[in-house]
């Protein structure tokens, strides 16, 4: 795998170099890339980078949870062998929901805007504005039925 | 001290907006305070690529999630619904989705109809000229002709039915339920300067094109240009009162944290249902001393939202997924009281188009439908642009042990002591929700879902916060007359959700703004003796 260059995300608190591997391991443990699909994993250089330089205020979060799964896992994440992490994923899962959820929801908002993997969804990797979207109108007369059935309301005394 | 005003409004929103265009119109001093910001369309999430992260984000409708300086803090940890809002120009319909019917006439007789709660001292037909004339100051688009409604007009034609809404108007076919194209707020023509929908799909982030009537892009600007003042980043604390017991103004903190004072000849209050109550309770005084307006005591009490359940169903084929505007169809087939079901009251189910990537990725996880690892690619294929539902909007009663009250710790960032909601779901209302999320099953299965999941109840869904300050004739049971002005305080009016005496089972900007402009109507016809 490409070395990632995310040492140079400004991340506050910065990552130890063990957190950077772990982050990495989960990343392509949740979503790994796929030749048939034509898509990157989630442990991409360039999501990754886009993971990191997006945290904001979510850095401490991160550390956290990172530290939670090393501490589950009873040993570094990264470590485990790469057949044992999805289950100790699984396990965490189960074991603190806030902070899978909060490891998902970075990994996912990032995954699923880059370019390569909107494409092969068949989106256009852009923005929904200016350009949006086609929507059909549909056939409206589908409502005859509900308007033979009559109204429906109830009067009420003034 | 700022100069005297005629009219102080408290608050930019739906309310505090309908009722500054109305008054405008006096050519009274006008002022409203609000304790956001404008928001620029450039800033919504839908012009980045990062739409959807932003929507969990700065964009989020939790103002705990959110969390900006301009937000206050809400404690709802004995609450299983937590609050939605939105603090600047626009208040809540900014983030709102647009939907956006009327009340019944049925909604405002529940007591003579079904021996529950209380009539309102208003009826429908005293508010249909303002739903009109509100429809077509915000622009409502739908197809005339809805069989559970008294005849209306919407201003615009609907909003596409799109793959979803075919899909789902076919389940309800099949079932023989009623189900119509819904009234909403998204333009789908040119009007008033809005330019028409283009399907971006983000309605609830904030409409980057401008389609969906927020009142920053509606009444605003036609209140600014007749001569209403606006002052943003202004936090009210607290209001004030002479010794004769009338409201004398507000002290408030300014955009760089003074206090000021602001004297006022009327003041209204259109904060929300969670933010009014707050605000009266915080205007305690040795006159006032269980809060403003709050002789009957209740003040913060009859706290309703409405308990929403939210039934998802996976469907072979493509539907509309992310694109096109949330609102499609509703249906109110189980709107009115049938005592056979065990509770009285309904609800009404308002379909949710589709999800986009990412909210398809995330929720497939946490719910366990979508696998992480090697399969996740060929499961998120058969998820992505494949999910619709419905949402079930159930009619919630007032009932005084839930309440808005101070909380004793938590503060906002003037130091402003925040709300705390207490809150429980009554056995009414779980009823209810058991049987929404039923029927619900039962139509996306004959809609054609191959996999049906049930939230119930939605616990981020406290959209609608209404009857904290509720209007009645009686000042022992009720904070303000039959014309939304104070029993207790004769110069100070409650135009927002919080005077509602029920809530129906619709979403209730519509009638929140009908009544904001019918409670102006008075104040306009009753200038000259507004304080007897």
């Amino acid at each position: 795998m490409t070395p990632v260059p995310i040492q140079s995300a400004a991340i506050d608190p910065p990552l130890s170099a063990s957190q950077r591997r772990s982050l990495l391991a989960v990343l392509g443990c949740m979503i790994p890339a796929s030749d048939a699909f034509e898509v990157p994993g989630a442990d991409d250089p360039l999501i990754v980078a886009d993971l990191l330089n997006s945290l904001k205020a979510q850095a401490a979060a991160l550390i956290t949870a990172l530290d939670r799964l090393d501490a589950l896992s009873g040993q570094s994440f990264h470590t485990l062998a790469a057949e044992a992490q999805p289950q100790a994923l699984d396990d965490f899962r189960r074991a603190d929901m806030k902070h899978f959820a909060l490891l998902v929801t970075l990994c996912v908002q990032c995954y699923y805007r880059d370019d390569r993997v909107m494409r092969s969804l068949g989106m256009e990797a852009r923005a929904p504005f200016p350009k949006g979207f086609e929507v059909p109108a549909g056939d409206y007369d589908l409502l005859d039925p509900v308007r033979a059935r009559g109204p429906i309301w109830r009067d009420a005394p003034g | 001290m700022n100069a005297p005003v005629d009219v102080l409004i408290i608050g930019a929103g739906a309310s505090g907006a309908a009722v500054a265009w109305s008054l405008a119109e006096t050519r009274m001093r006008i002022l409203c305070l609000e304790q956001g910001d404008w928001v620029k369309p450039t800033d919504y999430p839908s012009n980045g690529r990062d739409y959807e992260a932003r929507q969990m984000g700065e964009f989020h409708f939790s103002p705990n999630r959110r969390a900006s300086d301009v937000d206050y803090p809400v404690n709802e940890d004995d609450s299983p619904i937590k609050v939605a809002n939105f603090n600047g120009v626009g208040g809540g319909t900014v983030l709102y989705a647009g939907h956006f019917p009327r009340f019944h006439p049925s909604d405002f007789r529940v007591r003579s109809l079904d021996g529950v709660a209380d009539d309102w001292p208003i009826d429908y037909r005293t508010l249909e000229p303002y739903y009109a004339e509100n429809d077509r100051m915000m622009g409502v688009s739908g197809l005339a002709g809805d069989p559970a409604y008294p005849p209306k007009t919407p201003v615009m034609p609907p909003l596409p039915l799109g793959r979803t809404g075919m899909a789902l108007g076919r389940g309800f076919n099949r079932l023989g339920w009623h189900w119509w194209p819904s009234d909403s707020t998204i333009a789908t023509q040119e009007y008033g300067g809005r330019a028409p929908c283009i399907n971006l799909g983000q309605c609830i982030g904030g409409c980057a094109q401008g389609a969906k009537a927020s009142t920053d892009i509606t009444y605003w600007p036609e209140a600014l240009r007749a001569g209403v003042m606006l002052r943003t980043r202004c936090r009210v604390r607290e209001i004030t009162t002479s010794e004769s017991g009338m409201a004398s103004g507000v002290i408030y903190y300014d955009e760089h944290g003074i206090e000021q004072f602001q004297p006022a000849e009327v003041v209204i209050v259109a904060c929300n249902g969670i933010g009014t109550p707050r605000l009266l309770l915080n205007s305690a005084s040795s006159q006032h001393p269980d809060g403003l307006a709050n002789s009957s005591g209740m003040v913060g009490r009859n706290l309703m939202f409405h308990p929403y359940a939210g039934v998802y169903g996976r469907f072979e084929a493509a539907l509309d997924g992310h694109r096109g505007p949330i609102d499609a169809v509703w249906s109110q087939q189980f709107y009115e009281t049938d005592p056979s079901r065990g509770f009285v009251r309904g609800y009404t189910f308002e379909t949710t188009r589709g999800r986009g990537p990412v909210q398809t990725a995330l929720i497939g996880i946490l719910s366990g439908k979508l696998p992480m690892g090697a399969g996740h690619h060929a499961a998120y294929r058969g998820l992505f642009d494949r999910i619709a539902g419905l949402v079930a909007i159930c009619e919630d009663l007032p009932e005084a042990h839930n309440r808005v009250t101070l909380d004793p710790v938590l503060k906002d960032s003037s130091g402003i002591p925040a709300p705390k909601v207490t809150y429980t779901l009554s056995e009414n209302s779980l009823k209810m929700l058991a049987h929404s999320t039923a029927r619900a099953t039962e139509v996306l299965r004959a809609a054609g879902a191959v996999d049906v999941s049930v939230t119930s109840p939605l616990s981020i869904g406290g959209w609608h916060n209404m009857g904290t300050a509720r209007m009645g004739t009686d000042p022992e049971r009720s904070v303000v007359n039959e014309w939304g002005r104070s029993h207790d305080v004769k110069n100070l009016f409650i135009v927002d959700g919080s005077i509602f005496v029920t809530s129906a089972g619709v979403n209730p900007t519509s009638t929140i703004q009908a009544l904001a402009l019918y409670v102006a109507d008075n104040i306009k016809r009753r200038l000259a003796n507004l304080f007897d």
